[in-house]
């Protein structure tokens, strides 16, 4: 493409040339690396799909973080279980399945749902602080996963391996200006692959569906909803432990699909970033979805300076940047959107809420 | 909401012990509870580690399923939190910042705001203590100290002013806030010991030593006076609640923010000033341990402090007096643990696994409570401002 050579020619413009510098690195870098880029945001979009489903039915998680460093540990000490039981492994082409990973990461969603249904309990049934309840979820999370990969590690097990990455045809990724997108979305292990199948529809589901009304009414204003003779504690139930399965997906990927093994604290504030990747996001699966590439490309960005930094001025500039900053960034600009500084961004009427049914007896 | 309203004397008196069960019933059985449940935690693991049969070891090397290793393991945290005076001492230094972080949590409770910045603010409160100490290290002692805990507070209050700020201008939910905000303070802080701080020449970042800035000794070898001054900091924000009339103000916020306003009060400057002294106080917790303890900083300073003053806040109830037994238990804990994993080859981990069961159990106080028949004993969580909406965006 010629773009990058017309963007050069502007960049001896003093400050504004700087822009166009910067704007030729990012057009330079990020198709390069989409791909890396789309693994980051994998569990940021799953986790934050997870808080939209929460939140727009009125329950605050803040627990996510927990759950999904639950179902990363969950999903590979089950791999390291069942995979002797297995005998040598035996890949499909497909996504380099088997049959243990697919136990692993079943096993994986499903303590994800558990301590969703935990987190409903305490915050629907007992109405106790959500803030509290997320953050029993997470004390407990990182202590006991802590505790029992002290324990395991000790002998040094294998896991049960990881689901390896799609292959699109070149031809696909060379096409001319989609060729990268196709590549980013596409060249990705069976998790990551379907995290825009998942935002897609989820996004339909919330806005289009009945249920998805349903959720948003009694996330908005409960005592109406139940007038109208939706099942409030039901309806926010469910939302939650759904909510489960994809703060259990984003967990799994950390340790079946991204890499193959547990390391303690594995998720290092992700479901924090996921977090503030909804409220960037207005609460829908899409705007998430966009926050977390966006983030995504930061926390990429923050590595990318340090191995293969811009020539010229702007790697001068970019050199005395502290890489911390680009980590830093999507916190920053969550507070400065809370802020209502740009773009501001207001959550469900009654999120946070517990909901107490009109007097029945 | 048509509950009878209790009139003042309308309850009979009850006596000095029954008034003392009815606090420390729920707390202390959630303990018991606790300890219970990790017990079998401990047993439950042993089947992980698959350890050679008995027979066909040397005898004193690990074998076989042992029933007593819940007993061998908590003998070590005891021995290990309390046994001989060094033991003591160093459970003092570990409970100093937890009472500091906790009477944070806690004052943010009692005006209905919740704080959960606080490991945010334990940081950059020792960030700014740990500038100034540097840049004082070769000051006379009492100046070079009391401007870096005052540095520290400062910065730490500067941490809690930023979300307080913002709940007042915009109605961005403290909570949220605080969480971007903590993990801002650990990227800031490691930009600044990797950067700018860093000793030049040192192959790992790390800062230089505070000198002459370090906390003076007054108990054996570790025990600082930050000591002193969380103890102090107890009765000082004790007194600040329920003799002044700004505590009062904050209780009232806390307890009706409507309520307050008509009453003439502002709860949008109390949001800040609440928020701001809570900072503070996590500043003064960071504070402690750079000055007391660590006396320089690395990228990975930073513990769990903020995240166990929000257990010992809530196992307190909130009360500023009961922040000092609640650090205790936690920080007799994490002084414990050590030797607990040494001895018993219980990982530390235990702790937070402990004090999440003890937070579970205190949320869950009310199905305990009717489980066990338990009457006349007040529950286990006191928040201000139970159920407060976080889509209160606009406040009024």
């Amino acid at each position: 493409m010629d773009l990058s050579g017309l963007i050069h020619a502007l960049d001896g413009i003093p400050v504004l040339g700087l822009v166009f510098q910067l704007a030729g690195y990012l057009v330079a870098v990020i198709p390069q690396n989409a791909p890396n880029i789309m693994q980051q945001a994998t569990p940021l979009a799953l986790a934050a799909i997870c808080g939209v489903l929460c939140e727009r039915s009125g329950v605050v998680n803040i627990g996510i973080e927990g759950t999904m460093l639950a179902a990363a540990f969950t999903a590979w000490v089950v791999g390291v279980a069942i995979q002797p039981a297995f005998g040598a492994p035996n890949p499909s082409d497909i996504f380099g399945i088997t049959l243990p990973l697919l136990i692993a990461l079943a096993a994986g969603v499903l303590v994800a749902m558990a301590i969703s249904t935990l987190h409903a309990w305490l915050s629907i049934s007992l109405r106790a602080d959500q803030i509290i309840s997320g953050t029993i979820i997470n004390i407990a999370a990182a202590g006991l996963t802590g505790y029992l990969n002290q324990l395991i590690s000790q002998n040094s097990p294998a896991g049960a391996g990881e689901f390896a990455r799609f292959v699109p045809p070149v031809a696909w990724t060379n096409l001319p200006v989609i060729g990268w997108i196709l590549a980013m979305l596409l060249n990705q292990g069976p998790i990551s692959i379907s995290v825009i199948v998942l935002v897609i529809g989820t996004q339909v589901w919330l806005f289009r569906s009945r249920w998805g009304l349903r959720t948003r009414a009694v996330g908005e204003h409960p005592r109406a909803a139940e007038t109208v003779g939706i099942d409030v504690i039901r309806v926010r139930y469910r939302n939650v432990i759904l909510g489960g399965v994809f703060a259990g997906l984003a967990g799994s990927y950390l340790s079946i699909e991204a890499t193959n093994s547990f390391q303690q604290n594995m998720t290092a504030g992700r479901g924090f970033i996921a977090l503030a990747a909804m409220i960037m996001g207005r609460w829908t699966p899409i705007g998430s979805f966009g926050a977390a590439l966006l983030f995504a490309t930061f926390l990429q960005l923050g590595q990318l300076i340090n191995i293969s930094p811009p020539s010229g001025e702007l790697g001068s500039i970019m050199g005395a940047v502290p890489p911390q900053l680009f980590d830093a960034l999507p916190y920053i600009l969550t507070i400065v959107i809370l802020a209502g500084v740009v773009g501001r961004s207001t959550p469900p009427a009654a999120d946070g809420q517990p909901y107490e049914r009109e007097a029945a007896t | 909401m048509s509950a009878p309203v209790p009139v003042a004397g309308a309850r009979p008196r009850r006596s000095f012990a029954a008034r003392t069960w009815s606090v420390l019933a729920v707390p202390l059985l959630v303990v018991i509870l606790s300890l219970l449940l990790g017990a079998i935690v401990i047993l439950a693991s042993e089947l992980l580690v698959a350890r050679p049969a008995c027979s066909t070891v040397t005898a004193g090397t690990p074998c076989g399923f042992d029933w007593m290793l819940w007993f061998t393991a908590y003998a070590a945290l005891v021995q290990g939190a309390f046994g001989g005076s060094d033991a003591i001492i160093q459970t003092l230094v570990y409970t100093t910042p937890l009472v500091l972080g906790g009477l944070a949590v806690a004052f943010g409770f009692k005006a209905g705001l919740f704080n959960i910045g606080a490991q945010g603010q334990f940081l950059v409160g020792a960030l700014g203590a740990v500038i100034v100490g540097v840049a004082l290290a070769g000051a006379p002692a009492p100046v070079a100290i009391v401007a870096a805990t005052i540095a520290g507070i400062v910065a730490g209050g500067l941490w809690g002013f930023i979300p307080g700020f913002l709940k007042a201008v915009s109605g961005a939910h403290e909570v949220v806030s605080t969480i971007m905000l903590n993990y801002v303070a650990v990227q800031l802080l490691a930009a600044l010991v990797s950067g700018p701080l860093k000793v030049p020449k040192s192959p790992s970042p790390v800062t230089y030593d505070v000198g002459n800035a370090a906390f003076p000794i007054f108990l054996g070898d570790t025990g600082h006076i930050g000591i002193i001054l969380a103890i102090l900091a107890a009765g000082l924000v004790w007194w600040l609640l329920f003799r002044t009339t700004w505590g009062f103000e904050i209780r009232s916020v806390g307890a009706s923010p409507d309520a307050a306003r008509y009453a003439g009060m502002r709860p949008k400057l109390l949001t800040v000033a609440t928020m701001t002294f809570s900072g503070a106080l996590a500043g003064l917790a960071g504070t402690s341990v750079l000055l007391g303890v660590s006396h320089s900083m690395t990228s990975s300073f930073g513990t769990t402090v903020g995240f166990d003053s929000i257990a010992v806040a809530l196992l307190a109830r909130s009360n500023p007096l009961a922040v000092l037994p609640a650090a205790l238990l936690f920080g007799s804990m994490r002084a414990g643990a050590g030797l607990m994993q040494i001895n018993a080859g219980i990982p530390v981990e235990l702790v937070d696994v402990l004090q999440a069961t003890i937070l579970l159990f205190l949320v869950a106080s009310p199905v305990l409570r009717r489980l066990l028949r338990l009457r006349n004993v007040q529950a286990g969580i006191a928040t201000a401002a139970p159920g407060q909406s976080l889509g209160a965006g606009t406040a009024p």
